[in-house]
């Protein structure tokens, strides 16, 4: 099943199953979606509950936090998460603070979502992950599914949730398919919120990572484990909050940690793991912590900059083995 | 040229009943009129008697004027608009932003160009109308559909070509890309991805203008900016802010709406309460016209007492031009929504034919010369693509360059020593 197609019907199942539940953003409606995860969603729901809105995000979205004082349960979708910030007022002060503010009086049960991070060639303006900035915020849950299964699960686990989630996509993950069980497929299936999964097993170094990163740490670990390292890759699915617990078991398994993310470096998820292994696991580390992020540079169009900017997978090979020997150079080859 | 009403009976989804009838009361009452904010124009609105005869949803007529157009009609219905050479160089300019995004069209589809690539077919005749009335010190910032405003306003069209193949020779150095184009030397503020964002941004140049006049004293600094924006960005709270503070401070911008009907697939119908924009001028203190976009000629009468009331100080305008573009949003858009018979309309009305059309019709030029502009500006795009083609791309110590103007602003290393100071740092192959 592609991820699309995951999306998609996870949509579907919510809005059959809860009439509350709602799809409003750019495009979601008569154009099926700008990246088609909504396609078929308006015949099937009508222009009441699937709504193609005005350009206006900070309207909008100002919109689905007010439905969701009042106990409707909306999916606002923004084209791409860069679009945010021309809402990320209401993101943080509408939704995340509002049920503290008001002392457990108003809940917002609102799933924001789209995609994250860099696509192709498409610039500055719309490369940045914002991951780590929505994971610095109290009341607020962020999500980042990689594969078909986490995107089904973690979505319908959104929508079910009482409290705002930001739900993070790759548009290059789209496309991609993955085999799925078919307990995945039953429309019951929820993946809990707060939980890492361990994709592969392994016993030398941990890598964390979310989204995109995960396939790349995957193929990582394959040449890793030609070249007699074997590497555990664990798919964080949940920044915030970030499973903790997992990832310092791992570490206290293999002494060593590579984390991955797309980000810009400072003050990233990485960061935050860092953090948490040094807290909890400082004993266990038996080399310095790896961090492989994006460059600390706006995202250029120029393609071979782009790539640049962007980690790639023999960047995580060798940062695994620098946290095995220390002896790598930490520059890439041209 | 006259002011032809158009009419055409396809079907245009509505999903709001937009009440555009004889009923209607303009917005503000002729007779009503008072100054504004102490500006000396009354503001006069045609009364619609003739909507019955006009499509409900659009008009092509000029509805809304000040006081000094109205003056200049009567002049301007016996005399020609234009001299030969003023045809001729606007003839050129539409001709080069045509044939430049079809070969952005035919490059892309080859890949060497990638992301996300708007193209400006069709709507030629409002980038030609407004800039080619600009001096080289005014501003023009503009969307992500910004190729033809960057090239009407003076940049080359290998620069433009080369930014996009993403080589180290484009104006942005390849660091920008197709929606971000920038020129200091040619007042080219961008280039932006998000829709409203180069609205403020504008209205910001506009003020440097005025402030450099007033408060730094350089009385000759009477720069105009024109800020480009399509019929979405209209919904956006950005511009109802500018249009505020321009007004209220009397800035010298023109705001100059591309109505296109279409945002992506989103019908402007569809998306805003009261279609017609032209209307929100008036309501923040200002000047609002519409004016058929398709028509060079028409929009340049426009433009020019638009430009004129900001170069003399007297404020801003919004100017809604009705236009069209012929292919999708971007590359990537399967176009599916538009109706044929819509597309087929406006291709009838294409700006480059109806210029042509004009200058025949008044004995302005001759066949042989029009051809020579087009085999000229064949040749040009063609020059471009191949200087875009074997420039250099950009080396890997371009990454970590131009973040900053100071680029100690990446902080001190680990041996003490600022980062950029580091050889290692400038050859793109330190650890930031």
């Amino acid at each position: 099943m592609t991820v699309r197609d995951a999306l998609n019907s996870a949509l579907d199942e919510e809005m059959s199953a809860d009439p509350k539940v709602f799809l409003m953003g750019e495009e979601v409606g008569e154009y099926q979606g700008a990246y088609k995860i909504s396609k078929g969603l308006l015949d099937k729901y009508g222009p009441e509950r699937v709504l193609d809105t005005p350009i206006t995000e900070a309207g909008f979205t100002g919109i689905g936090v007010g439905a969701a004082y009042y106990g409707l349960r909306p999916v606002v979708e923004f084209m791409t998460f860069n679009f945010s910030m021309q809402a990320i007022d209401h993101i943080i002060n509408s939704a995340a603070k509002s049920n503290y503010m008001s002392a457990g009086q108003i809940s917002v049960p609102i799933v924001f979502r789209g995609p994250n991070g860099a696509a192709a060639g498409v610039g500055a303006q719309h490369s940045q992950c914002y991951a780590a900035w929505f994971a610095a915020c109290p009341g607020l849950k962020v999500l980042a599914p990689y594969s078909s299964e986490d995107a089904r699960g973690l979505l319908k686990a959104a929508i079910r949730d009482p409290d705002p989630v930001v739900f993070l996509e790759n548009e290059l993950l789209y496309g991609e398919s993955f085999p799925v069980s078919a307990e995945v497929l039953d429309s019951s299936f929820c993946l809990p919120i707060g939980k890492a999964k361990i994709e592969k097993a392994g016993k030398d170094v941990t890598i964390t990572a979310f989204s995109k990163m995960v396939g790349y740490a995957l193929k990582a670990a394959e040449i890793l484990t030609k070249e007699g390292i074997s590497a555990e890759v664990i798919n964080l699915r949940s920044i915030r909050p970030l499973d903790r617990p997992t990832i310092n078991d791992s570490v206290r398994k293999t002494n060593r940690l590579v984390t991955v993310e797309e980000g810009f470096p400072q003050h990233g998820v990485g960061a935050e793991i860092c953090t948490s292994i040094v807290e909890e696991s400082f004993g266990y580390l038996d080399a310095p912590v790896e961090r492989i992020a994006g460059a600390d540079v706006p995202m250029p169009y120029a393609a071979n900059l782009e790539r640049l900017a962007v980690p790639q997978v023999e960047d995580i090979v060798r940062a695994a083995k620098r946290a095995c020997y220390r002896s790598m150079p930490l520059a890439a080859a041209a | 040229m006259s002011f032809a009403t158009t009419k055409f009976a396809h079907p245009i989804p509505l999903s709001t009943t937009a009440a555009r009838s004889n009923d209607h009361k303009p917005f503000l009452d002729p007779f009503k009129a008072t100054r504004f904010l102490g500006s000396t124009h009354k503001f006069r609105f045609h009364p619609l008697t003739n909507s019955n005869h006009i499509n409900i949803h659009r008009r092509s007529a000029v509805v809304a004027v000040s006081d000094v157009l109205k003056a200049k009609k009567p002049k301007s219905t016996s005399n020609l608009l234009i001299t030969k050479e003023e045809g001729l160089e606007l003839y050129e300019d539409m001709v080069l932003g045509r044939a430049f995004e079809d070969m952005c069209a035919q490059m892309y589809y080859r890949g060497k160009m990638f992301g996300f690539v708007h193209l400006y077919n069709g709507q030629e005749a409002v980038s030609t109308g407004f800039i080619k009335l600009l001096k080289k010190e005014d501003c023009v910032a503009s969307t992500y559909r910004d190729h033809v405003h960057a090239l009407s306003k003076g940049v080359s069209a290998r620069a433009v070509m080369s930014e996009l193949f993403g080589k180290t020779t484009g104006c942005c150095r390849g660091q920008g890309g197709s929606m971000h184009m920038f020129s200091s030397e040619h007042n080219v503020l961008g280039g932006f991805a998000f829709i409203g964002e180069g609205i403020p941004v504008a209205t910001g140049a506009a003020f440097t203008s005025k402030y450099r006049r007033e408060v730094l004293k350089e009385a000759d600094c009477d720069h105009v900016t024109v800020a480009f924006f399509g019929d979405g960005t209209c919904n956006n709270g950005q511009f109802f802010e500018c249009l505020n503070m321009a007004a209220l401070w009397k800035l010298p911008i023109v705001f100059v709406v591309e109505n296109n009907l279409w945002a992506i697939g989103m019908s402007h119908l569809r998306a805003t309460s009261d279609p017609e924009i032209w209307k929100k001028g008036p309501a923040f203190g200002m000047p609002g016209v519409h004016v058929d976009g398709m028509d060079v000629l028409k929009v340049r009468e426009v433009a020019k007492e638009a430009i004129g009331r900001a170069r003399r100080g007297e404020g801003p305008t919004l100017v809604e031009c009705e236009t069209y573009r012929f292919r999708g949003h971007s590359l990537a858009d399967p176009d599916e929504l538009r109706d044929p018979a819509e597309k087929a309309h406006y291709a009838t009305r294409d700006p480059i034919t109806a210029l042509k059309k004009y200058m025949f019709e008044n004995n302005l030029v001759s066949e042989p010369e029009l051809k020579a502009i087009e085999k000229k500006i064949d040749e040009v795009v063609e020059e471009a693509v191949e200087f875009a083609d074997e420039s250099p791309h950009p080396g890997r110590s371009q990454l970590l360059e131009n973040v900053f103007a100071d680029p100690k602003g990446f902080g001190i290393g680990p041996d003490g020593r600022y980062r950029c100071e580091d050889p290692k740092f400038t050859e793109g192959t330190a650890h930031v």
